[in-house]
């Protein structure tokens, strides 16, 4: 049971950094009504930016604001060359542009920073807490407990921004459609340099996270891929959705992982390993069948 | 003009002999002038097709998202020239456009569609809910369903939220486009009738944009008809409905009583105007 309740932490914990990236996902889906593909991409530019600074012997902190400060650059650029050119296009032309976008800053993140791996220090221990340990003999890392906490303010505090702000009502409003959005004055430039400037610091956090854990390298561009079972089952457009989302592909792929394998040896024989790498998948495609717009996701309104 | 449209001073449209042309090949509009002086209703009638829905769009400016382009003319608004504002820039100035097909966020409740509308006015929480409640006031059946989605409401009630939003950035004028389309005539009317009161009691002018000649023109004051991207004809309100040909093209009545639509061919084969 114990091996099971670790299991399951560790499951959820490592959820909540899928759900990070997720986010950023949905909060262009819903400002733009776009599946951003170059979300990944900005992950890895963030994190890339942060590791070259301090490569010029910055601190952290400084660092990282200066990332920031990029990161709202790059949101600013991408708004006025590219999207500011496609409003009123279909969406998949958006969708187009973000994959254009993506291999653009795949290119521009090597060419300004060194294409090494290397590693990024945020003076966090990836340790047991001891407590947790001694009292329940229970292995809870320290940096995915503080990971969590950190997505969890960011995504309370994004929730009250969308359902409570001015400024998060006009996005929703801009998500529903456009046009309308134009026509009573809300002007679309700014916010969606807002909202990439948003989703460029969600980036910023991602990366510097999973940086931190896996290193900062090119393979953080896939993260993304992560978060694509995590956005199928929660919504395109729910930070809500993105959060649980994230929590139930994390805890079903570690026990998925854990428990699976001996089934299946039982029953078609050989050896069954690295489920973890595909179960997500799997658990989203059957999700799609039944829900297609995930678990919080918004309903598609139709009128007969 | 007649007298007691004086004195036409501080907010007073007009347009110039405006030309527009979408994705530089298709003329739409070719030469339309009209004016909506301080106060009134002006209806913009016309089939479908004429260009009434680009005039108000070439107002708007929300022209350029469809990658059309006024090429002609100009606009002026209160005295100064309002072709080259951005659709933000002229809300502010108090130009705002209630599309055609109603347009509401359908994902946000009523009651966030008509905040909404008061984006460009920054207002204390006291004064956004002293206007919601104006709001809601004309159009009490929005106040019952402040809080259902506006993708799940009736269309007469989705018009009602698309007026109600405009008029939650204090307009002084509204660019109204196809307010009748598809609502049952009992609808139509109370949506009329929130138009008249508006105005009398606002003080809000209205260009509208209607295919439903009979009932617009019975709540405008004055009236031009398009055909083709040209004005062909205008006058005030009472004069257009009692014009014979007014009625025979556009009502469908006729002196001679009903004739077989075979027989009916296009106004501007019979009569030019320009």
């Amino acid at each position: 049971m114990q091996f099971f309740f670790e299991a399951l932490i560790g499951g959820l914990l490592s959820g909540v950094m899928y759900s990070l990236v997720a986010l950023g996902f949905v909060l262009i889906y819903k400002a733009s009504g776009v599946f951003n593909f170059a979300q990944g991409a900005m992950v890895y530019f963030a994190a890339l930016t942060v590791v070259g600074l301090m490569g010029h012997g910055m601190p952290l902190p400084v660092a990282i604001v200066l990332a920031f400060g990029a990161m709202v650059l790059l949101g600013l650029a991408t708004e006025r060359f590219v999207l500011r050119k496609l409003v009123g296009q279909p969406p998949i032309s958006l969708f187009m542009a973000t994959i254009g976008l993506a291999f653009f800053i795949e290119g521009l993140a090597p060419m300004l920073w060194g294409d090494a791996v290397r590693p990024i220090e945020l003076g966090i221990q990836d340790e047991p807490i001891p407590w947790l340990l001694e009292r329940f003999d229970i292995v809870v890392s320290r940096f995915d407990l503080v990971a969590s906490g950190i997505a969890a303010v960011l995504v309370a505090v994004l929730a009250i921004f969308f359902q409570k702000t001015r400024i998060g009502r006009a996005l929703r409003a801009v998500a529903d459609d456009h046009q309308a959005a134009l026509s009573i004055g809300i002007p679309l430039e700014r916010i969606w340099a807002i909202v990439w400037a948003v989703a460029g610091f969600v980036a910023l956090v991602a990366g510097l996270l999973w940086g931190s854990r896996n290193g900062v390298q090119f393979a953080l561009t896939f993260t993304a891929l992560k978060a694509l079972p995590v956005l199928v089952l929660g919504g395109f457009d729910s930070v809500a959705g993105a959060i649980v989302g994230g929590l139930i592909i994390g805890a079903s792929e570690k026990l998925a992982e854990i428990y699976l394998p001996p089934l299946m040896q039982a029953g078609f024989g050989g050896n069954f390993g690295g489920i973890e790498g595909w179960f997500p998948y799997v658990l989203a495609l059957l999700f799609l069948l039944v829900r297609p717009e995930g678990l919080f996701g918004e309903k598609h309104i139709d009128r007969v | 003009m007649p007298t007691q449209l004086q004195p036409a001073t501080a907010s007073y449209l007009s347009v110039n002999n405006i030309e527009v042309i979408y994705d530089h090949v298709i003329l739409v509009l070719k030469g339309v002038s009209l004016e909506v002086p301080k106060g009134r209703i002006v209806a913009l009638l016309g089939a479908n097709g004429a260009g009434k829905s680009t005039t108000l769009k070439a107002i708007s400016n929300l022209l350029g998202a469809e990658r059309g382009d006024v090429t002609k003319g100009s606009i002026e608004f209160a005295g100064t020239r309002i072709d080259r504002l951005t659709p933000a820039e002229l809300v502010r100035r108090g130009v705002i456009q209630v599309m055609e097909g109603r347009h509401c966020f359908g994902h946000l409740t009523i009651e966030e569609n008509l905040l909404t509308g008061a984006f460009t006015r920054n207002g204390t929480r006291r004064q956004l809910a002293d206007k919601l409640d104006k709001v809601y006031t004309y159009f009490p059946r929005l106040k019952q369903r402040r809080g259902s989605q506006a993708g799940y409401t009736s269309g007469g009630e989705q018009q009602m939220c698309a007026i109600g939003r405009a008029l939650m950035a204090e307009p002084e004028m509204i660019l109204l486009d196809e307010p009748s389309m598809g609502l049952a005539p009992q609808i139509v009317e109370e949506i009329f009738e929130i138009v008249r009161d508006l105005n009398h009691k606002e003080g809000v002018s209205f260009l509208l944009a209607e295919q439903n000649t009979m009932v617009a023109l019975r709540y405008a004051h004055f009236g031009y008809i398009l055909e083709s991207g040209r004005v062909v004809m205008e006058g005030d309100a009472d004069t257009l409905r009692n014009n014979e040909d007014v009625k025979e093209f556009y009502l469908g009545l006729s002196s001679t009583g009903r004739r077989s639509f075979r027989d009916v061919k296009h106004y501007r084969r019979r009569k030019r105007w320009l």
